[in-house]
């Protein structure tokens, strides 16, 4: 089960996604899953550094990721503010482009992309958990 | 992030490769707004080697979008779009607020 670290600052955010690139190779995930899981990792850790750390160079964000029977489980912690996604707004997405507003964006990207995808408050951390199932 | 644009008759044509995501939108936004403070709003943005783009790109892009439009017959058209990338747009839903096509001959040709 490879946890790694890294800084809650933008600039690591390609690094992230190498990681994640790696353990969704790992995993069996096909080109399209293994960049779903990308860009929903991508747009939680966004989030992270920008809500619950409220900037970057504040806190750290782990990410652990575990291969399962049916394709990849990924686990990213902070210490930053509770996040609570019943705060955020669903975008209007379908609507007149007019209409679209960014708030809210990076947890329905997240949602969209991952199978399943549960927040929790345990012990002072922010847990995200995300699951990703292989096609077929 | 590198920004190369080229000036046509119709439009300006933008192209960058590589990630664009939190760390790297805002500079993809500064390269569009030195196109659309020129009053140029036909855009051409060449991503036949963009390999990564998150909400924060695709927030940019709509922005550019709703500003491109308001001028008459002024938009965005997108270039070379990996499938993966196109995947995903479709995905959450946003596909219809960008016209796609394979070669920047074709974009440029549309207007």
């Amino acid at each position: 089960m490879p946890t790694t670290t890294f800084p809650g600052q933008f600039d690591s955010l390609g690094k992230i996604s190498d990681f994640v690139q790696g353990v969704s190779d790992a995993a069996g995930l096909n080109a399209s899953e293994a960049y779903a899981v990308q860009l929903a990792v991508d747009e939680a850790c966004t989030n992270i550094i920008e809500h619950a750390y409220g900037g970057e160079g504040v806190g750290a964000i782990e990410c652990t990721c575990e291969p399962t029977s049916d394709g990849l489980c990924i686990v990213l912690r902070d210490h930053g503010r509770p996040f609570n996604p019943d705060a955020v707004p669903e975008p209007k997405i379908g609507a007149p482009l007019e209409e679209v507003k960014p708030r809210g964006l990076g947890v329905f990207f997240m949602r969209k992309m991952m199978d399943e995808v549960i927040f929790t408050f345990e012990q002072g951390e922010n847990v995200l958990t995300m699951l990703k199932r292989k096609s077929g | 992030m590198e920004f190369q644009m080229t000036s046509y008759k119709r439009c300006e044509v933008l192209k960058t490769s590589g990630r664009i995501d939190s760390s790297t939108a805002p500079k993809l936004e500064e390269a569009i707004k030195n196109v659309t403070d020129r009053d140029i709003f036909k855009i051409v943005f060449d991503m036949s080697d963009v390999t990564f783009m998150s909400s924060a790109g695709w927030w940019i892009l709509i922005n550019t979008q709703k500003n491109c439009k308001r001028y008459n017959r002024g938009e965005l058209i997108l270039v070379g779009v990996a499938q993966n990338i196109c995947e995903s747009l479709e995905l959450v839903g946003m596909g219809s607020y960008f016209k796609i096509f394979d070669t920047v001959v074709d974009a440029v040709g549309f207007f």
